[in-house]
């Protein structure tokens, strides 16, 4: 096992807001004043309509497992004692997909399309990241 | 104006692929051009425009420095990693067709393996990469998360079409074991006089799924180098010319974000290729061969589907019964790619396409006239050159 900390995202700008809302307990994405549209990851504009208004909109998160992949190395000292490890990429119900891990699941349980739910753990003081458990 | 055939490949140079102790970057790239531009019979000082894929390893006022190019007239660096090769050829035809430049240089290196190799090479959260949007999602959002590298986040997109399609380890077995077989006997293949067999890759360790040890490309030193100009310059030169008949880029959507793609199995190339068999008149099935961007097996499995010449989901029938051996209906890697010959992103995958169209090749295709490269790079652009003898 590594004393390497796991690296953590920064906490600046609109990334900074989108962990800000996760370490409140509240899985948040940007949604397109303009034409509703869900987004991830936080931009400054809609890829879809272009508007450059929107507002921080609370996700259900509820979603399912769209691809995932087991990693058998760890890549980052941080990871050496996880491996091997899922890294996922979850469908939630509003549309945006975001990239997790999923806690509490046996790594042969992962299928396509399985239901998950988020649970948020408090990786350092001041960061909270999301993750999902199967519901 | 369509650029068919509006340029040619008249020069190739290269350093052979080794794994370190790395020479400077610099170094190799100088031997590489200095091999393509002998090999053309252009003379040194006509060359007028360099163009670079990346400019992450070398600067181009240090390599015309170092090559003596007085008269740089244009110059350009394509931006989206192992997919900017092949685009070269896009950018060196404008530039060659409408008189920017005359004599078109294109060169790359990369000490991959003694100085960016996987296990040794820099984190995301150090300087290695540059602070532009596509790292911001690696910092922000895949390393957090344990996703560092090209082959978790191509596995993603892998993996999906694997469950979605059911390809078999068998059938992603087919692209190694045959570029492993291709390189048998080229003496530029750092893989060379080491065959491999189905139990060999079978029983090689998983590193991120669906992608084994042997699915994943070499890391090696070295450098490669092109020579293009006009068809009307070529003809004074020392080769027979290779033409440049159709050349496309393409970019999936977002481009700077894997995970929320409409459609996560829509590559770079899906788009795109048909402008380039289109702009060449001709379709996946004229093709006498094709060097596939092969960074992991199955994003070169995916990557036959894109391209055309099979449907989606069907590229692990279309890979088995020898159809992508040297002999079969349609050669793939000819060279061993960059899972077996080495890593030069991919230039190498054009010298090869350049060394079966003038019939010099170690595994040569016979008769061969047409053939294909595709590129990849980042987050999955895309691009495809046809080349014609
Ligand atoms: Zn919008």
């Amino acid at each position: 096992m590594s004393d390497t900390p796991k690296p953590l995202p920064r906490r600046d700008g609109l990334n900074g807001e989108f962990y800000e809302h996760c370490a409140r307990g509240e899985l948040r994405f940007q949604r397109c004043a303009g034409c509703q549209t869900w987004r991830h990851m936080p931009r400054y504009s809609c890829a879809e309509c272009g508007s450059r208004d929107w507002t921080w909109e609370k996700s259900s998160g509820r979603g399912k497992l769209y691809s995932w992949t087991v990693s058998h190395r760890a890549f980052h000292p941080g990871f050496a004692g996880d491996v091997p490890y899922a890294v996922a990429i979850v469908e939630l119900e509003e549309g945006p997909r975001i990239v997790s891990q999923i806690v509490d699941a046996k790594l042969d349980a992962l299928r396509l399309d399985l239901p998950l739910e988020i649970v948020f753990e408090k990786v350092a003081d001041d960061v909270t990241m999301p993750k999902f458990r199967i519901r | 104006m369509s650029l068919k055939d509006k340029a040619c490949i008249v020069g190739i140079g290269e350093t052979p692929n080794t794994r370190g102790p790395g020479r400077p970057v610099i170094d190799m790239v100088v031997d590489a051009s200095l091999n393509a531009i002998a090999d053309s019979g252009v003379k040194r000082s006509a060359i007028d425009g360099l163009i670079f894929s990346s400019s992450r390893y070398i600067f181009q006022e240090s390599v015309a420095v170092h090559l003596g190019l007085k008269d740089l007239r244009y110059t350009s660096i394509i931006e989206i990693g192992g997919a900017a090769p092949v685009s070269t050829l896009q950018s060196a035809a404008m530039a060659v067709a409408t008189g920017q430049a005359n004599y078109v240089l294109i060169p790359f290196g990369c000490n991959g393996y003694s100085e960016a190799r996987t296990s040794v090479r820099a984190r995301p959260e150090s300087q290695f990469y540059a602070d532009n949007q596509m790292s911001q999602a690696v910092k922000n959002y895949l390393a957090p998360n344990g996703a560092f590298v090209p082959v978790q986040y191509y596995s993603w997109i892998a993996n999906r079409h694997r469950l979605l399609y059911g390809t078999t380890q068998e059938e992603i077995a087919q692209i190694p074991l045959n570029s492993r077989a291709n390189a048998q006997g080229n003496p530029r293949a750092y893989m060379r006089d080491r065959p491999l067999t189905m139990e060999a890759y079978l029983a090689s360790p998983m590193i991120s799924e669906p992608h084994r040890m042997f699915d994943c490309c070499l890391e090696t030193d070295g450098a490669a180098a092109l020579i293009v100009t006009t068809p009307e310059r070529a003809r004074d030169l020392k080769q027979r010319p290779v033409f440049v008949s159709g050349v496309a880029e393409g970019h999936p959507y977002p481009a700077d974000d894997i995970m929320n793609r409409s459609d996560i199995l829509d590559l770079g190339l899906t788009h795109i290729a048909h402008r380039a068999f289109e702009m060449a008149g001709a379709t996946p099935a004229d093709m006498d061969f094709a060097q596939i961007y092969d960074c992991f097996t199955y994003v070169a499995l995916m990557q036959l589907e894109a391209a055309g010449f099979c449907k989606r989901g069907e590229a692990r029938h279309f890979v088995m019964n020898g159809n992508i051996a040297i002999d079969g209906k349609l050669p793939v890697n000819t060279h061993g790619g960059l899972h077996s010959e080495g890593h030069v992103w991919g230039l190498n995958h054009i010298v090869e396409a350049v060394r079966q169209l003038r019939g010099t090749a170690h595994r040569q295709v016979k008769d061969c006239e047409i053939g294909a490269v595709t590129g990849w790079g980042d987050f999955g652009d895309g691009s495809i050159a046809i080349l014609r003898r």
